[in-house]
């Protein structure tokens, strides 16, 4: 549901920067042949559009503009395709692409399993956004900040590793969708000497697909 | 260091062992997975391994989500088979060979794609694409009888 507004978002937001060029004088013959292979390139959710390289019958065509279509073996160069006939094609194939893959960070009180009020809030945003895919892959990771033994860092990062774990069980994804571990204080995001208590560093990072 | 390397070889272990390569994400219409001579009816949270062949039927469309999050999905009536797929979650190098025979298929590549460009290449009846990034559509008309 999210990618297919996306998509839609997408091409409206495309649309208005680039409105589709006239539509070019059709050559008699080729009006009335079918395509038989086409390929375009878009510009991604980020707006940079990359590159494909198409090889045929001993032809190289390079697509790297937006909605820059090529007729593979009927013509050797690259044309723009309108965003109607991008639909009318792809249309069923676009809104079928996977929700894109995301990663979620929450952070944690001092010394305990508890999330901050914010991010507990945060968890709620997201465990509605896991609704919205029906087989979700979930990996959670635990990390602290480097307060306390290692040994005691390692158990508290698996400990709210777990227990955000239990808040997506609770919401009936099964358990085999959801693989959680810790990494104690291996892992800061911001560099501290020992015993410091850095908030940035409580955390557990979910990773989505 | 060490537990870095005992995760590292677990993760490997565990991905070569399962050998999904992706799996399936939605599905609309009819769907199924031709392997090994068999067609099984496909299902969201199916995995889907190399050498798999993805069938639409008329009505049908699906997406699949690849270990390195590449994305692919299929339009109505289309048929892609899943050539090979190799992927190291460590060093995100990899190689990703589909055959689109006919249908739409539109494409997001991944973190091998990233890594190495055209690392991901997409056949049809016709022609060869090198992908380097990272979205794009391709459509093969059934052959006129």
């Amino acid at each position: 549901m999210v990618a297919v507004l996306a998509i839609i978002a997408l091409i409206v937001v495309a649309h208005q920067l680039h409105p589709p060029a006239p539509p070019a004088p059709a050559p008699v013959t080729a009006a009335a042949a079918p395509v038989d292979e086409l390929v375009v390139v878009l510009p991604s959710a980020d707006g940079h559009t990359g590159t494909v390289v198409v090889d045929s019958q001993g032809t190289r065509t390079v697509l790297n503009q937006p909605y820059a279509s090529n007729r593979i073996g009927r013509d050797a160069g690259t044309m723009r395709l309108s965003l109607q006939e991008l639909r009318s094609a792809f249309g069923a194939a676009l809104s079928s692409i996977p929700a894109r893959p995301a990663s979620f960070l929450l952070y944690f009180i001092t010394g305990t399993d508890q999330l901050t009020e914010e991010s507990r809030g945060e968890l709620d945003r997201m465990l509605e956004e896991l609704r919205r895919r029906p087989a979700p892959d979930i990996l959670v990771i635990g990390h602290t900040d480097r307060v306390g033994s290692e040994p005691d860092n390692d158990r508290l990062s698996l400990q709210r590793a777990e227990r955000v774990r239990a808040s997506f069980l609770a919401q009936g994804i099964a358990p085999e969708r959801i693989q959680a571990s810790g990494r104690g204080e291996r892992e800061p995001i911001v560099q501290t000497a020992d015993g410091v208590d850095e908030p940035k560093n409580r955390r557990v990072e979910i990773n989505v697909r | 260091m060490r537990w870095l390397v005992i995760l590292a070889a677990a993760v490997f272990a565990a991905a070569s062992y399962a050998s999904d390569v992706g799996q399936i994400k939605n599905l609309s219409g009819a769907v199924h997975v031709e392997r090994d001579g068999q067609r099984l009816a496909a299902a969201p949270g199916m995995g889907v391994k190399q050498a798999d062949v993805l069938v639409t039927g008329a009505d049908g469309s699906v997406g699949v989500t690849f270990l390195d999050n590449s994305l692919l999905s299929l339009g109505p009536s289309s048929t892609l088979a899943i050539d090979r797929y190799a992927f190291d979650s460590i060093t995100h190098d990899g190689q990703f060979d589909a055959s689109l025979k006919r249908g739409t298929l539109a494409v997001v590549s991944g973190r091998m794609v990233k890594r190495s460009p055209e690392s991901m290449r997409v056949r049809t009846p016709s022609a060869i694409m090198g992908v380097r990034g990272t979205e794009f559509v391709v459509k093969v008309d059934e052959p006129a009888r």
